[in-house]
């Protein structure tokens, strides 16, 4: 933990709402301590906007521990910025002094900017409303060991369900497609004998609103995974793949 | 299925896994431009391939495996392009290769390069009317000299590199289409997806090659 | 509370007149239901979608109600139940080691210092068993055995092993499951979800809950919303010390706007310090991040004989190594509750022992553990709280000892309910960390889980019902009422009243100053005198953030600093609060330690005779104190004691 401080140059996209054009505007700050986190950082900046009588730079955030998916930005064109995990979880000991942060927010049709970082990704709520669950009314459940499930399935299914929908797949694909959120749920459920009951379903209604949103298709890249803080693996998305293809055969849509 | 991103994917990758198939076919019997005999077995092969009707209809099946690849290609190229209007103000080095990010790229160079490929060689196999500076006839079952244009196409140096760079076109456009394609499928596993990785390279590599070994042989041929 | 002085207001715990064991039993079986038929025309609210609040919509809407559910998160899976790592426990007794409903009951009895309802707690042991289940088929990936078994690891305060959990991220499983019933609601259209929008007030119509004032965060539109009850599931309080293991955005708004609107707060000063968070590093530091208390199961907490000992960790041997929880308290070692380690890591920096940049901060050490179990082994189990410490301190936590120090993690108080989870407004309920009920003065490892989820699911279902059965022919509730139309006025007058202020200072800077004053005074020590001072201390932080605040920007839009001033202004409420709470309770229990009130050896003193009872205050009015009510607590099927571990 040796601190040390830097100067940075800040070009943040501002835009003070939806129907706004939005630009890059510059901020130069000094004195950050290479302990604090990105987000301190930009609290840091804010403090310094507020008492200069400007208008604070909106992102979203919540956690700051890496597992609510809240934070979402474009930081020198990386999704979550140069290391891999939440933008929460980045540490200005990454960057030098006298850099240059340039900071986007997530860029996608189906992720629209709502006020200079913040995006609106209801998208992906719709997407789980579509099918990603299992219908089991509370109180119908059986006793829990009734279900033996093999541990490599259950770590198989943990890899998948570890998704915290940041959305930082879209945002590193080059087609702003939505495959690896999708497949994370798909096949958390696909592993599980309490999902396969619905697998049909679940998996031909997700995709249809995936692609109603207006996500992209998949290339299979890879960005996605590169830049998952979760380290989603793209199997799952074969995996989807799969569980479509059946899908669509076994019932004919 | 059809309507949707996944099953227009699965249209892609089946119909690139048949024309990779076909490109070993059609790589196996060109290397016969290898045999110093003048071209003869070359010609009595492309005689066989132009005129066996089990082949037309293969060769029908072949065209609509382009068209729908080239078609299918174009839509999903559109609607991935609309599902980001905006574009990032930074593009870092991305994790991904470039192969896979420049596939829309890449198969529009295969495209023209296969409208001039298809004009110049299979249009004069089967349809062009024989007259000097096109193609001539060379025995009574009406077997054509493709061998003799072959040869004098890629006597020319620049023709020749434009075929070679297509060929890397080409290379880079199956190193990625050919994993991609069994990802689509489904087919990959921890297992084996290391060997469908590898194979695929092996297979982006040496066919490409052969191709490409074909103007340049005659290019080099020309020069003596 | 016995029944001789039972109350019969609003104020009554409404315990059923029944054998412990058999109370819940007793209550599911003659409780008043709501048919099918009444369900669809029954509206209710829910406020926050954690784990309480998720579980509670689905299972509404499972059952037919009309439910709407308001976060002010940009989707209902960030609530912060999210980040609660450890594990969730049940009395399944799976492991065959002694475990009971009534072991449970008794360990979180004691575990809360005896300052918990009999009832309630036993309730929860209860239905502890069934949570695990609804999870399971919900498809929570819970850490299994190769036999394809759950597995279980032991916890804080507990010698059984009855926590199941899903590596260190159970909350997040258990939220993404609930999250999944709620969006399967959703898409029935018996649930409709509002994101991105706070709640502002509680709207009260003849004594009962009927709606909330609520604002939409991206349009800054104030919306009037109407029901026949009115749940908050809204979490805790923890961020009035502004630096805790809380979300950023976790506030007290509407639990702080129920209890101006008549609901009376429970034991508000019982927060609990979480021992094995990362130690603060800087003046900027935004939070503070909590390492699940899990890893006390294979890390020894040390520090240096010697004062002041400068050397790194390794250098230092066995031999001059003080590993004070193993030499306090053999039994439980470094496995005792939350608070005795908290207190004991405090008492340990405090005498001048403490190590780091800042000499807050004791070792966690895991040298023997990797020794005994291998790198790989210890990676399975902790490997993303490896990582993450990793991330934050830029240290290696295989080859050094962690620093850890303790921190704000949890407020066990809240609003005061009955049995029933309703608070002393009718129709208006609280579940999960937003009510007092559970945890006495201090919560047991991984019971957090277990408590929201149990409210959300199993209780609130029928007690709520219960409650409506009353309201089947009242109709909808219209917003059109003048109650409705004043709290609007109410809650817009408040954000012009915050926007006015046009002085110099951001408000994040009182909120630092808050939680510093909270911290020091109120925080894992407590004495009157401090107390006394913190009180005018927040009184003057108050008039000056009403002076000097400056928001930029306007209400009618995505506003940060206008959300942060608004909930800056009830935590400055609530503080003053807590501190009264805290200076009238003269005795130490669980997390609520005074320093009057210590054995020789430094251990809590609790004063059963005087303080048995739940601190109820009623809110007085602005610049009124608040009134003083008590709940007596009485155990008939526990044997009060001194809470030992030694």
């Amino acid at each position: 933990m040796s601190e040390s401080t830097l100067n940075l140059t800040l070009k943040i996209w501002r835009q003070k709402n939806a129907t706004d054009a939005g630009a890059f505007v510059t901020y130069k700050l000094d004195g950050v301590s290479t302990d604090s986190s990105f987000l301190e950082m930009l609290d840091l900046l804010n403090l310094q906007l507020i008492e200069q009588g400007e208008v604070p730079v909106a992102f979203d955030h919540d956690c700051r521990e890496g597992i609510c998916g809240a934070c979402s930005m474009v930081i020198n064109g990386r999704p979550h910025g140069p290391e891999r995990g939440t933008t929460c979880q980045l540490h200005m000991r990454a960057f030098r002094n006298g850099d240059t942060i340039v900071i986007e927010p997530w860029r996608a049709k189906s992720f629209p900017v709502i006020k200079d970082l913040v995006v609106n990704r209801s998208s992906f709520d719709r997407i789980i409303s579509a099918g990603g669950f299992v219908s089991v009314n509370t109180g119908a459940a059986q006793d829990a060991n009734c279900i033996p499930v093999p541990k490599p399935d259950a770590d198989e299914a943990f890899d998948a369900a570890a998704c915290i929908g940041c959305g930082a797949c879209v945002a590193a694909c080059k087609n702003a497609s939505a495959m690896l959120f999708v497949a994370a749920k798909v096949s958390h459920l696909a592993m599980l004998p309490q999902g396969r009951v619905e697998r049909e379903a679940r998996v031909l209604k997700m995709v249809a609103q995936m692609d109603e949103e207006g996500f992209g298709a998949c290339s299979n890249t890879g960005a996605c995974s590169a830049e998952c803080p979760k380290n989603i693996g793209l199997q799952h998305i074969a995996r989807l793949n799969r569980e479509y293809q059946r899908a669509s055969l076994l019932t004919g849509k | 299925m059809l309507s949707s991103s996944l099953g227009r994917k699965v249209v892609m990758a089946l119909t690139g896994l048949f024309l990779v198939m076909f490109l070993l076919v059609h790589l196996s019997g060109n290397l016969l431009l290898f045999k110093e005999d003048g071209g003869a077995a070359f010609n009595a092969y492309a005689h066989f391939m132009s005129t066996s009707p089990i082949i037309r209809v293969l060769e029908i099946g072949l065209f609509a495996g382009i068209i729908f690849h080239f078609l299918e290609g174009v839509s999903l190229l559109r609607k991935n392009q609309q599902a980001r209007p905006t574009r990032y103000a930074v593009k870092s080095p991305s994790s991904a290769t470039w192969a896979s990010r420049s596939m829309g790229l890449l198969g529009g160079t295969i495209t023209i390069f296969l409208v001039i490929h298809l004009a110049d060689f299979f249009y004069k196999s089967k349809f062009a009317t024989p007259e000097p500076g096109v193609i001539s006839v060379i025995d009574a079952e009406g077997t054509r000299d493709l061998y003799a244009v072959v040869r004098e196409a890629f006597a020319v140096g620049w023709y020749s590199a434009v075929y070679v760079a297509c060929m890397v076109g080409l290379a880079l456009h199956l190193f990625h289409g050919f994993q991609s394609a069994f990802q689509t499928l489904g087919l990959s596993h921890r297992g084996y997806a290391l060997l469908v990785r590898r194979i695929g390279l092996l297979y982006a590599i040496v066919v490409p090659l052969g191709f490409a070994s074909m103007p340049v042989y005659f290019f080099l041929k020309s020069l003596n | 509370m016995a029944s001789s002085t039972r109350e019969t207001g609003p104020f009554d715990a409404r315990i059923p007149e029944a054998p412990l064991g058999e109370m819940w039993t007793t209550y599911k079986s003659t409780c008043k239901l709501v048919s099918p038929a009444n369900k669809r025309n029954l509206d209710v609210i829910v406020i926050g979608t954690g784990l309480a609040g998720a579980s509670a919509a689905a299972t509404l809407g499972e059952l037919g109600y009309n439910v709407k559910t308001f976060c002010f998160q940009d989707s209902p899976r960030r609530a912060h139940s999210i980040a609660a790592q450890g594990g969730i426990n049940a009395a399944k007794n799976y492991q065959n080691d002694g475990d009971s409903v009534y072991r449970l009951f008794y360990e979180t009895i004691k575990g809360g210092d005896y300052r918990a309802r009999e009832a309630n707690v036993h309730r929860l042991a209860e239905v502890s068993t069934s949570i695990i289940d609804q999870c399971v088929a919900q498809g929570v990936p819970f850490a299994r055995e190769y036999g394809g078994m759950l597995d279980n690891r032991s916890f804080g305060g507990t010698q059984v092993q009855r926590t199941f959990y899903a590596r260190g991220q159970t909350g997040q499983q258990l939220l993404l499951g609930a999250y999944s019933a709620l969006s399967r609601q959703v898409a029935s259209g018996r649930v409709t979800q509002y994101s991105r929008h706070e709640l502002l007030d509680i709207v009260i119509v003849d004594g009962k809950a009927r709606g909330i004032i609520a604002r939409d965060l991206v349009s800054g539109a104030i919306e009037r919303h109407s029901a026949h009850a009115v749940v908050l599931c809204s979490g805790g309080y923890g961020n009035v010390f502004f630096l805790s293991t809380n979300a950023m955005g976790s506030n007290v708004t509407a639990i702080w706007k129920a209890h101006k609107r008549g609901a009376w707060f429970g034991n508000p000063c019982f927060t609990q310090i979480h021992p094995t968070c990362i130690p603060v590093h800087g003046e900027h530091q935004s939070k503070l991040t909590l390492m699940s208390e899990s890893l006390r199961n294979d890390g020894r907490i040390w520090v240096p004989k010697a004062k002041g000992d400068k050397r790194k960790p390794r250098d230092i041997p066995e031999a001059e190594r003080d590993y004070y929880l193993e030499r306090r308290y053999p039994a439980f070692g470094n496995l005792v509750p939350r608070d005795v380690a908290s207190r004991a890591a405090k008492e340990r920096c405090d005498a001048g022992y403490g190590v780091g940049s800042t000499a807050m901060a004791v070792y966690l050490d895991f040298a023997d553990a990797i020794k005994r179990l291998g790198q790989a082994d210890i990676s399975a189990k902790y490997g993303n709280l490896f990582e993450m410490y990793e991330k934050i301190s830029g240290e290696n936590p295989y080859k050094t000892p962690m620093q850890i120090y303790p921190a704000i993690h949890y407020t066990m108080g809240g609003l005061w309910v009955s049995y029933e989870l309703q608070t002393t407004v009718r129709g208006l309920f609280a579940a999960g960390e937003a009510n007092f009920s559970d945890h006495g003065a201090n919560r047991l490892g991984a019971s957090a889980l277990m408590q929201g989820l149990a409210d959300g699911y199993f209780v609130l279902p029928y007690t709520l019902g219960n409650y409506l059965a009353d309201d089947i022919r009242t109709g909808k509730i219209d917003t059109n009422l003048p109650e409705f139309a004043e709290a609007e006025r109410a809650a817009t007058e408040r954000i012009s009243q915050v926007m006015g202020i046009d002085g110099p200072t951001p408000v994040d800077k009182f909120h630092r100053e808050l939680g510093k004053v909270m911290w020091d005074q109120c925080g894992m020590a407590r004495n009157s005198a401090g107390l006394d001072k913190a009180i005018s201390d927040i009184r003057g932080i108050r008039e000056e953030f009403w002076k000097k605040a400056r928001i930029p920007g306007d209400a009618n839009e995505l506003n940060v600093e206008l959300e942060k001033a608004l909930r800056i202004a009830d935590f400055m409420e609530l503080a003053e609060l807590m501190c009264i709470d805290a200076r009238h309770r003269e005795e130490s229990c669980g997390g609520h330690f005074r320093e009057e009130f210590q054995t020789e050896e430094g251990e809590a003193l609790r004063n059963d005779a005087d303080f048995s009872y739940v601190a109820a205050w009623q809110y007085g009015g602005p610049d009124e104190k608040p009134v003083l009510h008590k709940e007596p607590l009485t155990f008939n099927n526990i044997k009060v004691q001194a809470r030992s571990y030694k």
